[in-house]
């Protein structure tokens, strides 16, 4: 299922690890869809980002993710970072099965978060902690599409018009 | 192939008997049983044959009470919808479940729900269990379906369906169990649990994929699923699958004569594996119950780690195991049977399921703990969570 890009970034991800003392730090995602991922940023007086780094939580797809969009951003100056964006980490990757574009969105939305706080930092601002986001952006120019049968289907729908499953996250009563 | 299979519930090689009885059918009694030939004669033979090996597993009265299907899911929904439909004009249009069943039972659910019917589901306990007492109070004049599985694919919880069966049989509802997890590895026996309807598959057990069963009361008043010709007692029109069907005869008969021993040795590996995930991996939660479990699963909840990662890494050991977290599910949510027992979303991500076979042996779970312990440190080592939580320590 996976490209062999993929699964090389799986298997020997690049820039794992954290930084103590970073420029700037973004977190993304929340356990409830199963990807979480922080992105840790070292920027020299040049504004060029010196050292990145990342810690994740998640699938083959999110970990392969991570690392080709540190290896993307590392030495590139902060404004050429800004303008990675989610699809050019997922064709950089050789692509991925479409139930797994949204992790790609995690990586660029962790980067561009990074920054944020260190451009927050830098502007003197007291910022205590990373940026941090909990909600993916589905704004990502595409429209939405079934887990399913991959019909596309407009951002707010609730049922698919393809194959009739519902596409409500949450289905089913919770504990006592 | 030289795969270590961990993962017997999803892929089981159908036991050699079952292979060369499918073998000769397809070579040799290619007719179709409703046929008023020879040819059609010998395959009705077949096809009689099997549905007494079926029958005989689960302990029917009347062997005409097994139904074949292509599959448990499918099972599920001819029970499920067809009650509904046959009871909505006379009776009502309440059915109350539990809130572990498959998807299949729940998709099966919500579309009703989508046509006016009502569903009222009961919850479990931290082991998964159903109490059949809240069955009872969610029970309804118009209630006409109760489902609640036998055990649960997920966390091998085995529920209290014949107590629920009691209950149901008092109160005159049919009562449907999806035992697709339970027929052909624990004792079944329809007449004790008081079901009037359970699912089942055929792979399950050895059998082939591709060939399910369901169990119908005589007297279940129940809509096809599937309408046309009469084949099935008039139950499920079709052409058999008379391949898939003999196999899964022969795989029922082998299944009642060897439970007994495939269950002893189930559960010494399954004591096995749990002994070594506690002395080698820190920070996990074995879910279910210790005793009212199958003896082939186990679901192990690992901390600060996603599933699908630790597939990965195993299927590069050549070992295949299964997980339940969102993103390998593809369905992007949560398993609902291990948020409805009370693990946190991110336990429930991080949840393997082994499910035993007969060819596996301790040098297997050996070979499987070590790579689980290499994985799951390298899998932590990357983990904000587990940055996280050690960093707090």
């Amino acid at each position: 299922m996976y490209s062999k890009t993929v699964m090389d970034h799986f298997k020997n991800p690049r820039n794992v690890g954290e930084i103590t003392d970073a420029d700037g730090v973004g977190e993304v995602g929340n356990p409830l869809c199963g990807d979480m991922m922080t992105i840790y940023l070292k920027v020299n007086k040049k504004e060029v980002i010196e050292d990145i780094k990342f810690l994740t939580f998640g699938c083959g797809a999110a970990i392969a993710v991570s690392s080709m969009l540190t290896e993307m951003a590392k030495g590139k100056t902060i404004e050429d970072a800004k303008k990675i964006t989610n699809r050019n980490v997922a064709q950089a990757l050789e692509g991925l099965p479409k139930n797994k574009l949204h992790c790609s969105n995690l990586g660029a939305d962790a980067l561009h978060l990074a920054i944020e706080n260190y451009e927050a930092k830098k502007s003197g601002k007291t910022v205590t902690g990373p940026a941090r986001s909990e909600k993916h952006e589905h704004d990502h120019g595409d429209s939405c599409y079934c887990p399913y049968c991959d019909a596309d289907v407009p951002a707010d729908s609730e049922i698919c018009a393809g194959c009739g499953h519902t596409l409500e996250r949450a289905d089913f009563p919770m504990a006592k | 192939m030289g795969i270590i299979n961990l993962d017997h519930i999803s892929s089981a090689e159908p036991a050699p008997e079952v292979k060369k009885a499918m073998i000769d059918t397809i070579s040799h009694n290619y007719g179709n049983p409703s046929s008023q030939h020879q040819l059609g004669d010998r395959a009705a033979e077949a096809l009689d044959k099997a549905r007494e090996q079926v029958a005989c597993l689960i302990n029917a009265k009347l062997s005409k009470e097994v139904v074949f299907t292509s599959s448990g899911t499918e099972s599920i929904n001819h029970a499920i919808k067809g009650v509904a439909m046959a009871l909505a004009e006379e009776k009502g249009k309440h059915i109350v479940t539990s809130n572990i069943e498959h998807n299949a039972v729940l998709r099966a659910l919500r579309r009703l729900r989508m046509m006016d019917y009502k569903v009222t589901s009961v919850p479990v306990d931290e082991h998964g269990l159903v109490d059949p007492g809240d069955v009872a109070k969610a029970i309804r004049d118009d209630t006409v379906l109760v489902s609640v599985m036998h055990s649960n694919n997920e966390i091998g919880v085995i529920e209290p369906i014949e107590e629920i069966g009691k209950i149901t049989r008092e109160r005159k509802i049919a009562f449907h169990s999806d035992a697709v997890t339970s027929v052909g590895v624990v004792p079944i026996d329809v007449q004790k649990l008081n079901v009037d309807l359970l699912s089942f598959a055929s792979n399950q057990f050895y059998g082939p994929v591709g060939v399910g069963g369901l169990y119908v009361r005589q007297g279940t008043k129940m809509w096809p699923l599937l309408d046309g010709g009469v084949q099935e007692n008039n139950k499920r029109a079709g052409t058999e699958n008379l391949i898939g069907i003999v196999g899964m005869g022969v795989a029922a008969e082998l299944a009642s004569r060897d439970m007994d021993k495939r269950i002893a040795h189930y559960k010494k590996l399954k004591d096995y594996v749990i002994k070594g995930l506690h002395e080698r991996i820190e920070e996990i939660i074995i879910n279910g119950h210790p005793e009212l479990s199958l003896p082939n699963l186990v679901s192990v909840s690992i901390k600060y780690i996603e599933g699908e990662g630790i597939v990965l890494m195993l299927d590069e050991e050549n070992i295949a195991v299964s997980t339940r977290s969102a993103c390998a599910a593809g369905a992007l949510q949560a398993s609902h049977v291990l948020l409805s027992i009370g693990r946190d979303f991110a336990d429930a991500q991080g949840t393997l399921v082994v499910s035993l076979g007969v060819e596996n042996t301790e040098a297997d779970i050996d070979r499987f703990l070590d790579a689980l312990d290499t994985a799951v440190t390298t899998l932590r080592s990357m983990s904000p969570l587990y940055r996280k939580a050690v960093g707090a320590a």
